[in-house]
C-alpha cells in the first residue's frame, strides 16, 4: 500500500489539536474519570448500612487483599478459562482463515460474509442457543453418550467445557478476522519459493505461512482474550455455581451485594493485567492491527 | 488444482497469479473439510434459533421442541415490552452513534492526514477504550454516576455507549482512509476554495464509504451491547437486556422471531452493498 501522500502546503499546526481535542475531552469524562473513580473506590472504606453506605478514601489496599484472598479461585479460573478459548479459537480460526485466505478463490467475499453472518444476531440469544444444543435432553448429549463419549448420567451444561465452548464460539470471529487479514497479505510467491526449495508442506507452514501471520494471531488472541477474561455471560448461562469468573463477581458485588470497594479494587486487577498485556503489544507491534 | 489459483487482493499489491505444483491432494482436502465444518459450527447455533422461532413451546421457555408452528411469525410484535425494548436499543444505537461518528471521525482524519507532536500518545490513547474489558468499563461509568449523583437510564445509557464507539469508529475509519491522497486537498485550495467548501466538497466524499462502515459496526456494537449497559441502564431495558431478563423468567418464541428477522435483513444490506460494490466495479 502506497504511503501516506504528504502535503506540499505547510498545514495548520492547531488543525489536528483542535479535531482531536473533543473525542478527548469525552473519553477523558467517560473513560478516565470513571476509572478514576474506580481507583478511589478501591481504596476507600465502606461504612453505614448496607442500604446507605457512605465511602470514605482511605488508601485502603485491604480491598485488594480481600480480592485476592476472597475470589482468588474466580481470577484464576478466568484466565484459564480465557486462554483456553483463546487456543481453542486460534485451532478452529486458523483452518478456516487459511481456507479463505488462499484457496476460495472466486467464494472468497462470499465465505467472508457467511463467517460474519452469525455475528448480527444478539449475543445473548446465542448463547441462549448453545444452551438448548447442550441440554441435558439434546441431540448433542445424546449422541455422544450413544458412542459412548458421554456418561449415562453424563451432562454437558454447567460444566468448565460449556463455558468455554460459549467464550470460544462468542469471539471466534475477532480471531478469525485478523487472521485471515494477514494471511492475506502473504504472498503466494512466497510459499513457491519455499517449496521450489524443496521444503516440505510442514516446513513451508512453520517457516514461512505462521511466522508471517504472526501479526494476525497476537492481535487475535488480544482480541478474543480480553473480552472473554471479563465475560459473566457465558459462565452465568452455560456454566454453574462452580464455573463462577470474575465478571460474575465484580457483576454481583456491584449490582446485588454492592460491596464497592472490593468489587471496584477486583475490577482494577483485572484492568491492570490486562493493560499491561495490550502496552506491551502496542509497544511492538503498533495498533494498526488491531482493528 | 490444476490450472491457476488466482488470488484476489482487494487490499492493493496483488501478487499475481501463480500456478501451483500437482501435489498429492487429500492434505487440501482435508484442510477444506475442517474449515467447512469449522463453517458448520459457526451456524450451528444459528440453525437452532431459526428452527425453534417456529416451535410451539408448552411452558414457558422455548428450550425443547413440541412442534410446528407459524403463530410465533403470524405474531411478532406480541409481547409489548420486547418490541418497546427493540425500539429503545434502536434509537440509543441510532443516537450514540451519530454524536460517536462526529467525534470518531474527527480523530481518524486528523491521524492519518499528518503526524504532530502527540501523535503516538493519541494513538494509543485511543486504543485503550477498546482494550478495557466490558465488565470494568460498565463499572467505573456506575462509579461515577453513583459519584455524581445521576439517576441511570437513557441518557446514562447513551454516554456509555459513544464511550466505547468513539475509538472503534476512529480505528475503523483510520484503517479505511489510510493511503489516500491528501494533496487533493492542497488542490482544492489552490483553486480557490475555502477550507470548509474543500472539506465537504474533497476531504468528505473521499471518506465516505470508511464513514458508513465504521456507523454499521458502531450501530451493530451497540444494539449488541449488554454487559456495560447493564451496569448503567437503572431501570430502562434495553433489547439485549430484555432478553436476559427473560432467561431468567419466561423465553418467548418471538425473541427468535425478531432475532431471524434482524438476520434476514442484515444478509439482505450485505447482499444489496456487495451488489452494489460489484456495479461501481463493473461500471467504471
Amino acid at each position: 500500500m502506497a504511503g501516506v501522500a504528504t502535503s506540499t502546503r505547510q498545514r495548520s499546526r492547531i488543525a489536528p489539536y483542535l479535531m482531536i481535542l473533543p473525542a478527548l475531552v469525552y473519553l477523558a469524562i467517560f473513560f478516565v474519570w470513571p476509572l478514576v473513580a474506580l481507583a478511589r473506590t478501591s481504596l476507600s472504606t465502606m461504612s453505614g448500612s448496607v442500604f446507605l453506605p457512605t465511602l470514605t478514601f482511605a488508601w485502603d489496599f485491604g480491598n485488594y487483599a480481600e480480592a485476592f484472598t476472597t475470589y482468588r479461585e474466580q481470577i484464576l479460573r478466568s484466565f484459564g478459562y480465557a486462554a483456553t478459548a483463546t487456543v481453542l479459537c486460534l485451532l478452529l480460526a486458523f483452518p478456516l482463515a487459511y481456507v479463505i485466505a488462499f484457496k476460495a478463490g472466486r467464494f472468497k467475499n462470499l465465505i467472508l460474509g457467511l463467517v460474519i453472518l452469525p455475528f448480527f444476531v444478539t449475543f445473548l440469544i446465542r448463547t441462549i442457543a448453545w444452551k438448548i444444543i447442550l441440554s441435558d435432553d439434546g441431540w448433542v448429549v445424546s449422541a455422544l453418550g450413544a458412542v459412548g463419549l458421554l456418561p449415562s448420567e453424563g451432562r454437558l451444561l454447567s460444566t468448565s467445557w460449556a463455558v468455554i465452548g460459549g467464550l470460544t464460539y462468542n469471539w471466534i470471529i475477532f480471531m478469525i478476522l485478523p487472521l485471515y487479514v494477514s494471511l492475506e497479505k502473504i504472498d503466494p510467491r512466497l510459499l513457491e519459493a519455499s517449496r521450489d526449495l524443496y521444503s516440505s508442506n510442514a516446513r513451508s507452514f512453520t517457516k514461512v505461512i505462521l511466522p508471517l501471520a504472526m501479526p494476525g494471531v497476537l492481535a487475535g488472541s488480544l482480541l478474543v482474550f480480553i473480552p472473554a477474561v471479563g465475560d459473566f455471560i457465558n459462565a452465568d448461562y452455560l456454566g454453574s455455581t462452580q464455573t463462577t469468573m470474575i465478571g460474575n463477581v465484580i457483576q454481583k458485588q456491584f449490582l446485588v451485594v454492592k460491596d464497592y470497594p472490593v468489587a471496584s479494587a477486583l475490577s482494577f486487577v483485572l484492568m491492570s493485567l490486562i493493560l499491561a498485556g495490550v502496552l506491551l503489544y502496542t509497544r511492538a507491534l503498533g495498533t494498526e492491527d488491531l482493528v | 488444482m490444476t490450472a491457476q489459483t488466482a488470488v484476489a487482493n482487494p487490499g492493493g499489491a496483488a501478487p499475481a497469479a501463480k500456478p501451483v505444483r500437482a501435489r498429492p491432494k487429500w492434505g487440501d482436502l482435508a484442510l477444506r473439510v475442517l474449515a467447512g465444518l469449522v463453517l458448520l459450527y459457526l451456524f450451528l447455533p444459528i440453525f437452532v434459533i431459526v428452527l425453534f422461532s417456529f416451535n410451539n413451546p408448552s411452558g414457558k421457555f422455548n428450550y425443547s421442541w413440541q412442534g410446528f408452528t407459524l403463530d410465533n411469525w403470524a405474531d411478532p410484535f406480541k409481547y409489548p415490552q420486547l418490541t418497546e425494548a427493540l425500539k429503545l436499543s434502536l434509537n440509543v444505537a441510532a443516537v450514540s452513534t451519530a454524536i460517536a461518528l462526529v467525534l470518531g471521525t474527527l480523530v481518524a482524519i486528523a491521524l492519518v492526514r499528518q503526524r504532530f507532536a502527540g501523535y503516538r500518545a493519541v494513538d494509543t490513547f485511543m486504543v485503550l477504550p477498546l482494550t478495557a474489558p466490558e465488565v470494568v468499563m460498565g463499572a467505573s461509568l456506575l462509579v461515577l454516576f453513583l459519584d455524581l449523583g445521576w439517576h441511570t437510564g437513557y441518557t446514562t445509557i447513551v454516554l456509555a455507549h459513544i464511550a466505547f464507539e468513539v475509538s472503534f469508529i476512529a480505528m475503523t475509519v483510520r484503517a479505511r482512509v489510510r493511503g489516500f491522497d491528501w494533496t487533493l486537498e492542497d488542490a482544492s485550495l489552490d483553486l480557490g476554495a475555502g477550507p470548509l467548501r474543500t472539506f465537504f466538497k474533497v476531504t468528505l466524499p473521499l471518506i465516505v464509504p470508511g464513514i458508513v462502515a465504521a456507523a454499521m459496526l458502531s450501530f451493530a456494537l451497540s444494539l449488541d451491547d449488554f454487559i456495560v449497559t447493564y451496569f448503567v441502564s437503572g431501570s430502562t431495558v434495553t433489547y439485549p437486556l430484555y432478553v436476559n431478563a427473560a432467561v431468567k423468567a419466561a423465553v418467548p418464541p418471538q425473541i427468535n422471531v425478531l432475532a431471524t428477522a434482524i438476520l434476514v435483513v442484515s444478509l439482505a444490506l450485505l447482499a444489496l452493498g456487495t451488489l452494489y460494490r460489484r456495479k461501481r466495479i463493473d461500471g467504471v
